[in-house]
């Protein structure tokens, strides 16, 4: 094995990086596909050694001869299972990494292509080499392993709002067009295997039931292959949500029409009463995965109401709860995805609204990273499962069937749109019919529930395996490909890359209220009418059991606006406020544009603002350096149950840079949305601050004595925050108006006095800001509220 | 009895024309028209406020007030009705139609501006052509005025916060002295441009009368 890799390390210096990737890739593609092999081979017998040397080591005693202790043993035996399977993952994760080096390679071929193709080489060489190709499709590992993590990533960020608005089509389109392919597939086929003239060929076996079955595997649009190629073209959030949407509700019907047809497929014959049974089945599997999904959801939401002491162990209640509520589904043969979706879904907005800033981090790395590997991991085990077979290739199903699925979706979309159009507001086009139908995917579900067919039962099986893989290859690869070439030639609308601004967010709460009022004005009930309905149940009982303190009553504007300021503060910080201004804000615009002219003051070279004189900023400057210095001290030792967040931990160099950066902070605070100087009453400000307080984990308000950097939060005996206070109010005095200012200070009523009615709205600022500590790694992402994978390159 | 239906057929077809909504979508409006206004002529501001799901509202005087606001009858004049007859609430009510499938791109474009323009005028209460920091603070407040003491605090926050985000899209090179009047209506639909306001501003319109409780679908 040394001297293949040897043989073909890449050289370095006269290659392009381009194809020094591709070199690593193949050096990796060999390395895997040898040592699998080896470590299936060696395992029966080092396992057969084992035995025998365990036998011998009981039944020996003092006749044995003595052998010389083993220095170095190998036993793979023990580790083999999870040593093959970090392989595995070692190997999706290291493909992953290759593809983005190639660039070119990775912009005309989706991902999904890719792993496929470097899961046939894998099982290629496997094959090469002997051995026996592992099940790695397994339908138990595939349905309890690999799926959930992906189903649960796309439900817990599903965008709501759209999903909702559009829910009526999507079910459409998820439950009559499944239904429609599947009959129109399995009964075509049916027709087709009959009517072979004079030879005889296995067709003739092929009975009615198992068409049926066939269909109904065959005819859902897969959500791990639409995810895997839709992220890529970044079409308009309408296609995106309709498409996606659909193939996540049709596994209802899948899994309806899946037991029903695999049930009587044996006895050879359904009658009505089973297909009414049927019927009943499907809204009992919907339903009750749903009903499963939100009840795991609430219980969810409700525990993460009580994590404020245990921060550390948030993720873990997300995960584990939607995993169960998964399983729960499973266990009734009730949908599990639908279980799954509605567990993230209920309980995504009251988990946010308790867990940390950073728990809240976790959770979405996690679950984007285990997303990422089970994709990735899904596409190679398809190659691999491909070579490893076994085949029944039969021209005409086969072609029929590819043939088939297209044409019953294109069908199936095109008559549905007319259905449907009749009852929408914003119509579905020409283009945007093109684009459904041609993003209706397979993929590995279908797979997996062909695997799961017993062969004593379904003679046909391997025929049936070998056609899906085909129609899966197909679109995968055919449809995957041209899907996004064909975007750019019909100009279909792509996804708005802006950030979601305060007006927008202002103007769409205004507008919900106003076609509330309008609805009601006209007097008929309409969709903007329940919706504002369920939005009051929601905020007046809902919210008050699910969500930890004062943050029950927030509105979700005010909860957006303290998102986006975290957001900017963050960014603020990260920039070093000092070089380069922000990208949200490449203005000169500051708050005093905006606020409207006062007369001209008593002293003529007072502004707004009052500008500090140079030696009150000196002292300011000292007196933050003190505290830094003293919040250094002041370290906890780090263990496991207190995640203490001191961004000072590393090197006093780190230390010197952040200080500078803080004190430009101050400065440049004055121009930026998140505040000037110090009115003691904006919540604003104190989150606005570098909360590097590793005190802030705990709940304790903080203490008198400790002067902290939070200098408009401390306490009156603090001399640093009275000298300031002083400061202001002094200038204040200057300008008695009455009239309030907004972000402007306003006159403190006295020495104590804004400190004093400001107790309750400190709790709550503490509490705000405890959750806050900001954390790094976030601020290069985009808005939260998106779906959009982390894994993708950002490459617009 | 014949005269009669010729005559408000007739005035049906005047309003299509004017309005663009259908002689049903019309019949129906009317009905709800007389129920408001107790079978009078015009309808006041006390009838609207009777409404009871209106209670709920936390914008429902600005909604009442663009129904008495003469700029939205689009016919340039200022200032506000007293009463309002059954055309100029149908007026009212044609910014909400949403856009069909033949609706060309002029026409989507001369929507969404109609559409803005009378968000536009909801905000600017004085009608001084702009909205103005205190106008765009009361529209925040009063959208959190059911919220409670958090709501009228962060509302302030909010409304400058907005008022400096539309400045600095606009204007983006201001000197510290420069002082920025208030949004007009071509910044105001510079930033809402995102929202696609003839996709989003609409609601159904009954082409069937729903006291017959048939299957009230939209035909439009």
């Amino acid at each position: 094995m040394p001297s293949r890799t040897g043989s073909h390390s890449p050289a370095g210096f006269g290659k392009s990086l381009p194809e020094r990737g591709l070199l690593l890739l193949m050096v990796l593609v060999f390395l895997e596909g040898s040592v699998l092999p080896l470590g299936a081979a060696s395992s029966p017998d080092t396992s057969h050694q084992t035995n025998l040397g365990d036998h011998q080591g009981t039944h020996t005693g003092p006749n044995s001869t003595k052998k010389p202790f083993p220095v170095l043993a190998v036993e793979y035996d023990r580790v083999q299972i999870p040593f093959e399977i970090s392989l595995w993952v070692l190997l999706a994760s290291l493909m992953k990494l290759g593809f983005h080096l190639i660039p070119r390679l990775s912009s005309i071929v989706p991902e999904s292509c890719l792993l496929i193709v470097v899961g046939l080489l894998v099982g290629g060489l496997i094959k090469l080499a002997g051995e026996e190709v592992p099940p790695v499709l397994d339908s138990r590992l595939f349905f309890l392993c690999l799926l959930p993590p992906i189903i649960l990533d796309a439900g817990y960020f599903l965008p709501i709002r759209p999903f909702m608005e559009n829910l009526g089509t999507i079910l459409m389109f998820a439950v009559v067009g499944t239904l429609w392919n599947a009959f129109f597939i399995g009964g075509v086929l049916y027709g087709v295997a009959q009517i072979q003239p004079a030879n005889p060929s296995d067709l003739h076996q092929l009975e009615l039931l198992p068409c049926l079955l066939f269909g109904s595997i065959i005819s859902a649009v897969d959500p791990v292959a639409v995810l895997a190629v839709f992220e890529e073209i970044h079409i308009n959030e309408l296609l995106h949500i309709l498409v996606f949407g659909e193939s996540l509700l049709n596994d209802a019907v899948t899994v309806v029409l899946y037991h029903l047809f695999e049930e009587y497929a044996g006895v050879g014959t359904v009658t009505l009463l089973d297909g009414v049974l049927g019927v009943i089945s499907f809204f009992v599997v919907a339903l009750g995965g749903v009903l499963v999904g939100a009840i795991y959801g609430i219980l969810a939401a409700f525990t993460s109401r009580f994590t404020s002491h245990t921060r550390v162990i948030e993720p873990l209640f997300v995960f584990v709860y939607s995993y169960m509520a998964y399983l729960s589904a499973e266990i009734f043969h009730l949908s599990g995805i639908m279980a799954l979706i509605a567990c993230g879904a209920v309980m995504r907005p009251y988990v946010e609204a308790n867990i940390s800033h950073k728990s809240h981090t976790t959770i979405k790395y996690f679950l984007k990273m285990w997303s990422s590997v089970s994709e990735t991991l899904i596409f190679i085990f398809l190659g691999v499962a491909t070579v490893d077979g076994p085949h029944a290739w039969n021209w005409t199903f086969v072609t029929v069937t590819v043939i088939l699925c297209l044409v019953a979706r294109v069908i199936g979309v095109v008559g549905l749109t007319y259905v449907i159009n009749k009852f929408r507001i914003v119509k579905l086009t020409t283009k945007d019919q093109f684009i459904i139908a041609y993003g209706g995917l397979r993929g590995a579900i279908a797979f997996s529930l062909g695997f799961l067919l017993n062969q004593d039962h379904f003679p046909m099986r391997k025929m049936f395996l070998t056609a899906i893989i085909t129609v899966i290859f197909f679109t995968v690869f055919v449809q995957g490909m041209t899907i996004k070439p064909l975007v750019e030639l019909l100009a279909v609308k792509k996804k708005q890359e802006a950030k979601r601004s305060i007006n927008e967010e202002i103007h769409t709460q205004f507008l919900d209220h106003l076609l509330t009022g309008i609805e009601d004005i006209c007097g008929h009930y309409g969709h903007h009418h329940w919706k504002d309905k369920l939005n009051r149940f929601n905020k007046k009982y809902v919210k008050k059991c699910l969500i930890a303190g004062e943050r029950s009553k927030e509105p979700q504007l005010i909860a957006f606006y303290h998102k986006m300021e975290m957001k900017q503060a963050i960014e603020l910080v990260e920039s070093g406020g000092g070089v380069k201004l922000p990208s949200a804000m490449p203005s000169t615009v500051s708050m005093q544009n905006i606020q409207p002219k006062k007369p001209p003051p008593a002293k003529p070279v007072e502004r707004v603002l009052p500008q500090l004189p140079k030696g009150r900023e000196e002292e300011i400057r000292k007196i933050l350096r003190s505290n830094l210095q003293r919040t250094r001290q002041r370290l906890r030792s780090y263990n496991r149950h207190t995640l203490v967040a001191d961004p000072y931990e590393d090197g006093f160099s780190d230390l010197l840079i952040k200080k500078q950066r803080m004190v430009e902070l101050e400065k440049k605070m004055s121009n930026y949305l998140t505040v000037p100087a110090a009115p003691p009453d904006s919540p604003t400000m104190c989150r606005a601050r570098l909360a590097s307080d590793p005190q802030a984990y705990s709940m304790k308000p903080v203490s008198d004595s400790v002067p902290t950097i939070q200098v408009d939060l401390a306490s009156p005996q603090s001399p640093d925050s009275v000298n300031l206070l002083d400061e202001f109010r002094h200038a204040g005095q200057q300008q008695p108006e009455v009239e309030d200012q907004g972000l402007m200070m306003k006159p403190p009523s006295g020495p104590s006095g804004p400190n004093k009615p400001r107790e309750a709205d400190e709790a709550r600022d503490q509490q705000k800001l405890m959750r806050c500590l900001s954390d790094p790694g976030p601020s290069a992402d985009e808005d939260e509220d998106e779906p959009e994978k982390i894994k993708k390159k950002k490459s617009h | 009895m014949g005269a009669k239906q010729t005559r408000s057929a007739q005035k049906y077809q005047d309003l299509t024309d004017k309005t663009g909504f259908s002689p049903e979508q019309i019949k129906n409006l009317h009905k709800r028209f007389q129920q408001l206004s107790d079978n009078e002529e015009t309808i006041s501001r006390e009838n609207l406020e009777k409404i009871p799901a209106l209670a709920n509202n936390p914008i429902r005087k600005q909604i009442i007030d663009a129904f008495f606001d003469k700029r939205n009858q689009h016919q340039n004049e200022v200032g506000a009705f007293q009463e309002i007859g059954f055309e100029q609430f149908l007026m009212v009510m044609s910014h909400f139609r949403p856009p069909t499938l033949k609706t060309t791109e002029e026409e989507r474009e001369a929507m969404r501006k109609e559409k803005l323009r009378f968000l536009f005028n909801m905000h600017d209460t004085d009608n001084d052509g702009t909205i103005t920091l205190e106008e765009y603070r009361k529209v925040v407040e009063e959208l959190l005025s059911k919220s409670g003491a958090i709501g009228l605090e962060a509302a302030k926050a909010i409304a400058d916060a907005a008022m400096l985000e539309v400045a600095s899209t606009n204007v983006p090179h201001m000197a510290p002295d420069d002082f920025y009047e208030g949004i007009t209506f071509e910044h105001f639909e510079q930033i809402l441009k995102g929202l696609e306001m003839e996709s989003r501003m609409h609601i159904r319109f009954l082409d069937v009368d729903t006291m017959t409780m048939r299957c009230g679908k939209s035909k439009s």
